[in-house]
């Protein structure tokens, strides 16, 4: 029995591990400096200023493509249909692209977004991208957040003379919204600490990008490239320190958000 | 009069636009579907002429992997998925399920709504930082403890690596899996004077199989797909690992390794392997989706 | 809404820091990731216009000067006859390929047929080349890398082939720290690589250094190349004759690579 116990702390202790060897060798490095500061010598020096502006353009660029899509798919899926054929192979489809490596996004993302439709290494490339490789975890979050609001808010709406659409706009959704925004914060959680997608649809320019169609690194990206090239640890552990800081961060968001779903309905 | 015909009218706008945002929503719906298309579309019209040249026998069997000399055998690379995958499954399936029997049968509630986000906070970290880790203190452990040698890039810190990184789908799926065991299930077996453990071994696990199954499917699924982490701790050489400390190269660090300077056949290249890679995932979930369902038959 | 705000302020604070970019126009360079520092290092200290570096490898830049995706392509291998047609090529520096070991490892010195055989794996173990009883652990670059190409043109030649079981990455920086961090280890990166943490070693008794490789003594070395479509003119020139005047080669050589010329 206590096997089991010990396994579970040996997992919880890996979290707390990893995290705490990050932080403790880049909390040193973390200042207001090192975020709003240019690398310099190809980020052995100075801050990851670029990298930040980079991470957010992107990080939004995907949220902007997967969150109207994602609970527009989720809505039609939780109040338009009952299950059918059709449901079947969306659902299918959802899941399939799930469970697609990201560096399928990334060859995909460099055929189709960077070559064929002429974008080239750039935050859109990119952004759309991530946006499509979030988009299952938006729809799944969205349609279990909106398949929790109870019945009888639609019936009571529906009884009041509200359309479907209405009742969706201004009844379900709003009530359903943690739950939904939920989806969309683990999303940009997934984006923020995507690198091998990112990569081949951004590219690795370390310049601060000036437009959507700029190239750009993303801090992960940035991370990743300090550390392959021994360029500096300090600065690779202080940029993982930022990374591993904006993912607890945002999961904390999000189960706050949740939390705040479940009292709701309690 | 007037008052009708107006209602009337108010309606059948309300009716048309309903219909025309239920249209919007249906192709919002198969954007995940289409996605997919375009992803396996894209993925075949880059890969398949080079497989069609050379013929998919000279991939899949082919074990000389040099695409500037026109060697494209990624039988090593495929071997290499392989046995890291099957390393990552000894170490993640283990953990994995211990840890959602302690949470999902052992663990008081509280101890569960803490735990449960923490474990799941550790799919939130980047494979990179995995990768970095498994660099800094994994890769010299094994080099400099292995009593074979071995330069500590390897199969072996891959698998550990890996491990760790499957370890929260296996452990979140399966906790799905066992939560949906009905109580009256334990109750029953309790109530026949079964210990805990017994109960737990006896009537929970069996019953909640497929979707142990299927999580471990998953977790698979996530090893293969794994690029990151891989490239920084395997070694990335292309050949059948003699042993769990040789190195080893898999399909997605294959991808990953020599995009940047690709062009032409190599390029090409590249995406057949992304067309395996791309196969096997596809494959793998539908398989854990197809367990997943029967799941739903067997529990009443 | 708050994010709407926090990339406006930072977008205006990217503005502001580029506001000193003059409107001498943008070139773009792509190719041999070998060069992609040095010429991020060109582009930092140069103030007639604003430029892009993209890396993609050697041969990327070549197509990429040849169908206009950028300016100028940058190339760390000399070019095949069939890729010369209608480029222009400007040696801009020189870069010597070192090969290293671990700091502790007391071998110093190899042959030209020593280093072939240990890379193709005929050779095991550093005892059999004169240092202690230790595997030889093996690095290379990845295939379509510059720099393999040249080590593979001038150190294996047309009859050996590098190891299969030797470990492969895809950044020289991350190269010299593998060999920095495994005794055993014996890898190759451009002569900028060299510091303190791992040791070159002499190649048929020459040892790499800015002199003998800019006099060709060094053979192991290539060109680096700048390529335009036909002669470079306007910004790209204007860029070229920068790198190539006495500020632009000293910049080179203080990054480590040898200039073009001995004056």
């Amino acid at each position: 029995m206590w096997v089991m116990w010990a396994s579970t702390a040996v997992t919880v202790g890996l979290l707390l591990f990893i995290i705490g060897f990050i932080l403790k060798r880049g909390a040193h490095v973390l200042s207001w400096e090192f975020l709003f500061t240019n690398p310099r010598q190809s980020g052995a020096l100075g801050g990851i200023l670029p990298t930040v502006v980079s991470t957010i353009w992107v990080s939004a660029a995907a949220v902007l493509v997967a969150a109207p899509l994602g609970v527009s798919a989720a809505i039609y899926l939780a109040e338009y249909t009952k299950e059918s054929r059709l449901t079947r192979i969306i659902r299918s489809g959802t899941e399939a692209l799930a469970g697609i490596p990201s560096i399928i996004f990334g060859l995909f993302g460099f055929a189709f977004f960077v070559t064929t439709l002429g974008l080239g290494w750039s935050i859109l490339s990119g952004g759309l991208t991530l946006g499509l490789m979030i988009l299952p975890t938006v729809i799944r979050t969205s349609e279990e957040a909106l398949r929790a609001v109870p019945r009888y808010y639609r019936d009571v709406a529906q009884s009041l003379g509200a359309s479907k659409w209405q009742s969706i706009r201004s009844v379900i959704l709003p009530a359903a919204a943690p739950g939904v925004m939920t989806g969309v914060v683990l999303g940009i959680g997934r984006a923020i600490s995507e690198t091998a997608a990112v990569i081949f649809t951004a590219g690795v320019a370390l310049r601060m990008p000036l437009s959507p169609f700029d190239s750009a690194r993303t801090m992960s990206v940035h991370f990743y490239t300090l550390t392959m090239e021994g360029i500096s640890d300090d600065m690779a552990y202080g940029t993982a320190s930022v990374l591993v800081v904006t993912i607890l961060l945002i999961n904390i968001g999000a189960y706050s958000l949740m939390n705040r779903l479940t009292r709701r309905y309690r | 009069m007037m008052m009708i015909a107006r209602t009337r009218a108010w309606v059948a706008t309300a009716r048309l636009s309903d219909a025309m945002i239920e249209r919007c929503l249906l192709l919002a719906a198969l954007s995940a579907v289409s996605t997919l298309a375009l992803i396996t579309l894209f993925i075949l019209r880059e890969g398949l002429p080079v497989v069609i040249a050379e013929g998919p026998w000279a991939f899949l069997a082919g074990v000389k992997w040099a695409p500037s000399r026109g060697a494209y055998g990624l039988l090593p690379m495929i071997v290499g998925t392989a046995v890291v995958t099957a390393g990552a499954l000894v170490v993640g399936v283990p953990l994995g399920l211990a840890g959602a029997i302690t949470l999902a049968e052992l663990a008081p509630a509280r101890a569960r709504t803490l735990l449960k986000p923490m474990i799941e906070l550790l799919a939130g970290i980047p494979s990179v930082v995995y990768g970095f880790i498994g660099m800094e203190i994994l890769v010299p452990f094994i080099r400099e403890r292995g009593t074979l040698g071995g330069p500590g890039y390897s199969a072996l810190a891959a698998s550990i690596i890996l491990g760790i990184m499957v370890l929260p789908t296996i452990i979140g799926i399966s906790i799905d899996a066992l939560e949906a065991v009905p109580r009256s299930y334990r109750d029953g077996s309790r109530a026949l004077g079964a210990t805990q453990w017994q109960t737990i071994t006896g009537v929970v696990l069996p019953a909640a199989r497929n979707g142990i199954v299927a999580a471990v499917i998953l977790g698979m699924g996530r090893a293969v797909g794994e690029t990151m982490a891989v490239i920084m701790v395997a070694g990335n050489a292309v050949q059948f690992p003699g042993s769990i400390l040789a190195p080893v190269r898999t399909l997605t660090a294959n991808i990953a390794l020599e995009m940047s300077y690709a062009s032409g056949a190599h390029a090409q290249a590249l995406f057949a392997t992304g067309i395996v890679l791309f196969i096997i995932s596809l494959a793998l979930n539908s398989i854990a989706g197809r367990v997943r369902g029967s799941r739903r038959k067997a529990t009443p | 809404m708050s994010r709407l705000v926090t990339v406006a302020i930072l977008a205006g604070c990217s503005a502001a820091a580029d506001a000193d970019v003059p409107a001498g126009g943008v070139i773009t360079l792509a190719g041999s990731t070998s060069m992609q520092p040095f010429a991020e290092q060109w582009a930092e200290e140069y103030h007639g216009g604003r430029i892009i570096v993209q890396a993609g490898g050697s041969t990327a830049g070549i197509k990429a000067a040849e169908d206009g995706t950028a300016d100028v392509g940058m190339s760390s291998r000399s070019l095949q006859p069939a890729e010369i047609t209608g480029l222009t090529q400007t040696v801009v520096a020189r870069d010597g390929i070192a090969v290293i070991v671990h700091a502790a490892n007391p071998v110093r010195a190899l042959s030209l047929v020593q280093l072939r055989r240990i890379y193709a794996g005929e050779i095991r173990n550093w005892r059999d080349v004169g240092g202690a009883d230790a595997t030889i652990t093996v690095i290379t670059r990845e295939d379509g890398s510059g720099t393999r190409d040249a080590f593979q043109q001038f150190v294996m030649g047309e009859a050996h082939e590098i190891a299969t079981s030797a470990l492969v990455t895809a950044y020289s920086g991350g190269l010299r720290k593998m060999v920095s961090q495994d005794p055993g280890a014996i890898g190759y990166v451009t002569f900028s690589q060299l510091n303190t943490q791992i040791h070159a070693v002499s190649i048929d008794g020459v040892m790499p250094s800015e002199p003998a490789i800019a006099s060709g003594a060094y053979r192991l070395q290539r060109p680096f190349l700048f390529l335009t479509r036909g002669v470079p003119t306007g910004a790209a020139k204007a860029f070229i004759t920068f790198v190539l005047s006495d500020a632009g080669q000293r910049l080179a050589r203080t990054q480590g690579l040898a200039p073009v010329s001995l004056e």
